[in-house]
């Protein structure tokens, strides 16, 4: 029939949008930002990492230093296959020699593994899965922000802890909700509680009520989200909608942005927990930081990806500055070598397996009342202390180190 | 305590339910389309768009001008609707004479910009649209917690699904715009207005997709994206359908929801999948489609 053929056209015209831009140049750092532009991901990712990659390039004083960095960007749409071809593209005919961010961990796994095989640099903000410094890892990639791991042992070990000892998964069912799943369900039974079903759905899921109401059927007291973007708000917005609080069951949103909090408002999202590494408004430096950014993205505050953008980017351009070369081997190994410091996240450092080490915290969305703004939507619940933040690097199954 | 492959038989009926409750969406969207292909002959790719500023419209007339759902539920498809009109009498009206090819470039062309230029504006988060509070709250039917929101969403779109049926299949004016489709000369002659008539057939079409926005608003985040997500599903309902069948595309669009449903119990990995794999079983038996007729 020809309307099919008609239907399949359209979609072909629709997979084919969102075409990388570049240039090609020598004697240029060229820092390409690869996320999502267009869809889930886009407002906690999207063009306000682009944003923060400049902002990163003009704190550094690049200019005043001699140096030439340009920042380009690309949306790989949430595919693997459409990631790795623009990391491919960008390493080989654009002469990119980093690529950052990078949300959804299919994508990441995928640009990660080709970083290494060019030898470039791969700085790891927007992606979860905590196999990128561990099974996965590689000398060319660090992972700044925040990873599974980190996510489970803070929100997994605060629930647990207050009783909430039985859980029902609502999973992504691709690496990122896989890994995030496995880390929490981990943290679950060590902490004695049970995990008494799950169930996978696709990425970029509308409806959640089917899901939902098996979660009731399980009788867990949390139902654990291990998703993101508004697969998240999706799930959190009809769980209200069918009493799922009223019954007796909690959510615990693994994986929770600032973006997402602001979209689904305080009186849907009160009393939400669970762990960040990063929020605008902890000290004067953030808020000025944030204040800054979102004069420049549409109003938009900061999430701690967009955060991670900037101190990673800023951290790179002084390791290159210091070694007066871009090979990206070298880059990531003088990273990994000096300790950390900047605005945002403070002093840290950066592990052999790629790891960037600092505080995690523990938020609570306010209340309706204790909101002074728009953007006022955090409380601090707790810090989870560097030392105990990320997975002890003995345990993660990274080749690159030695046992 | 007994159980259908592993599932209570209770766990199984709210399962139906929910099925049925998707399905409404996908009946009222794809009716839309169905309306406006067999008297139009035009392959809407604005549909979806159409749908998202149904929602965003809801928002606006919440956010500017204090008007609740109710108001939206009139507004919000008059308001789209009339955009309709406006976009089939200054654009779509000089495609009917060529290719269905050229309509459809230049209804999925639109639906890009559209949802480019929201996106722009408002990002992919969302924004809060809150359930009226007639409607907030649930009953226990016993074996689910029914949310009201959603039982007045499965009886108003049933509602208003035959509604469309009967005005087209059994009313006057049905008839004459069916008579319209077939032999637009003739039904000129006998003094009908026929190009007004299929201009406003369109915007009744949009005014649908608007509605079912409205609709949705309270479930799903009112979202830029909301509509490219939905409509491929609900083009693929129509196929199932058969196009331009009225009949075929309600019955489809519940039944695609029930069955959608289910695979969310079974397999949930392939709940977005299954309906693109009975499109192309249908493809392959009934070429035309479920109710539709071979030309």
């Amino acid at each position: 029939m020809i309307f099919s053929r008609l239907v399949a056209l359209a979609l072909a015209v629709a997979l084919a949008a969102g075409v990388a831009e570049a240039q090609i140049s020598d004697g240029i750092i060229k820092i390409g930002v690869l996320n999502d532009q267009s869809s889930l991901y886009a407002d906690l990712t999207g063009q306000g990492s682009v944003v923060a990659a400049r902002m990163a390039v003009e704190d550094f004083g690049a200019t005043a230093k001699g140096m030439k960095v340009e920042v380009i960007f690309a949306d790989h749409q949430n595919k693997a296959d459409v990631g790795a071809n623009i990391a491919r593209q960008w390493y080989e005919s654009d002469k990119v020699d980093v690529i950052v961010d990078t949300p959804n961990s299919a994508v990441a796994l995928a640009v990660n593994q080709i970083t290494r095989d060019k030898g470039k640099a791969f700085l790891v903000s927007g992606a979860a899965t905590s196999d990128l410094t561990g099974k996965a890892c590689s000398p060319n990639t660090i992972h700044w922000t925040y990873d599974t791991w980190a996510l489970a042992n803070g929100t997994g070990n605060a629930i647990v802890k207050t009783g909430g000892d039985t859980w029902f998964f609502l999973t992504a069912d691709y690496a990122f909700g896989h890994a995030l799943e496995r880390d929490t369900e981990a943290v679950v039974v060590k902490n004695g509680g049970k995990v008494v079903g799950k169930v996978r759905h696709p990425l970029n899921t509308s409806d959640f009520s089917s899901f939902l109401l098996q979660a009731q059927a399980s009788k867990a007291k949390i139902i654990g989200l291990a998703n993101a973007g508004g697969d998240t708000t999706n799930a959190i917005k009809q769980a209200a909608e069918f009493g799922i609080a009223k019954g007796g069951q909690n959510l615990a949103g693994l994986l929770v942005f600032l973006t997402d909090v602001h979209g689904l408002g305080l009186p849907t999202a009160q009393g939400l927990i669970f762990t960040e590494s990063f929020y605008w408004d902890m000290n004067d430096k953030t808020r000025a930081w944030g204040k800054k950014f979102a004069e420049r993205d549409r109003g938009i505050h900061p999430t701690m990806i967009h955060a991670g953008v900037y101190a990673a980017v800023l951290h790179y351009l002084k390791a290159v500055d210091a070694l007066k070369t871009d090979d990206g081997t070298k880059v990531i190994a003088k990273m990994k070598e000096t300790p950390t410091d900047d605005p945002l996240f403070g002093k840290g450092t950066i592990r052999a397996d790629g790891r960037k080490i600092h505080d995690m915290y523990l938020f609570e969305v306010k209340k309706p009342a204790e909101s002074k703004g728009p953007w006022d939507l955090y409380k601090l619940r707790a810090t989870i202390p560097a030392a105990q933040a990320f997975r002890p690097l003995d345990q993660g199954d990274c080749p690159l180190v030695k046992k | 305590m007994s159980s259908v492959f592993g599932i209570p038989p209770q766990a199984l009926f709210g399962q139906l339910l929910i099925g049925l409750i998707n399905g409404s969406f996908y009946a009222i969207l794809s009716l839309g389309l169905a309306v406006i292909f067999g008297l139009l002959n035009i392959i809407n790719f604005t549909h979806g768009a159409q749908y998202m500023m149904g929602a965003f419209v809801a928002w606006f007339l919440l956010q500017y001008a204090g008007l609740g759902y109710w108001w939206a539920l009139l507004v919000a498809p008059l308001a789209v609707g009339l955009l309709g009109v406006a976009l089939e009498r200054t654009m779509l009206q000089r495609l009917y004479k060529l290719d269905h090819l050229y309509g459809l470039l230049l209804t999925f062309g639109l639906a890009l910009i559209i949802q480019g230029l929201f996106r722009n504006e408002f990002g992919s988060s969302g924004l809060p649209y809150r359930i009226p509070d007639a409607l907030t709250g649930g009953r226990n039917l016993g074996f689910m917690v029914l949310p009201n929101y959603r039982a007045w969403v499965i009886v108003f779109s049933l509602l208003v699904c035959l509604g469309t049926w009967w005005v087209i299949e059994r009313t006057r004016l049905g008839a004459y715009l069916r008579a319209a489709t077939e032999n637009p000369t003739l039904v000129r002659a006998f003094g009908i207005n026929v190009p007004r008539m299929i201009t406003l057939t369109y915007g009744f079409g949009v005014a649908l997709a608007a509605l079912a926005g409205v609709l949705a608003a309270p479930i799903y985040q009112v979202n830029p994206l909301m509509g490219a997500d939905l409509i491929i599903v609900v083009f693929a309902v129509v196929v199932i359908g058969g196009m331009g069948s009225i009949m075929g595309s309600i019955v489809t669009g519940f039944g695609v929801g029930v069955i959608e449903g289910l695979t969310k119990v079974f397999y949930p990995e392939a709940s977005n999948t299954v309906i693109f794999v009975i499109m192309a079983l249908v493809l392959l038996v009934k070429p035309a489609g479920l109710f539709g007729r071979a030309q």
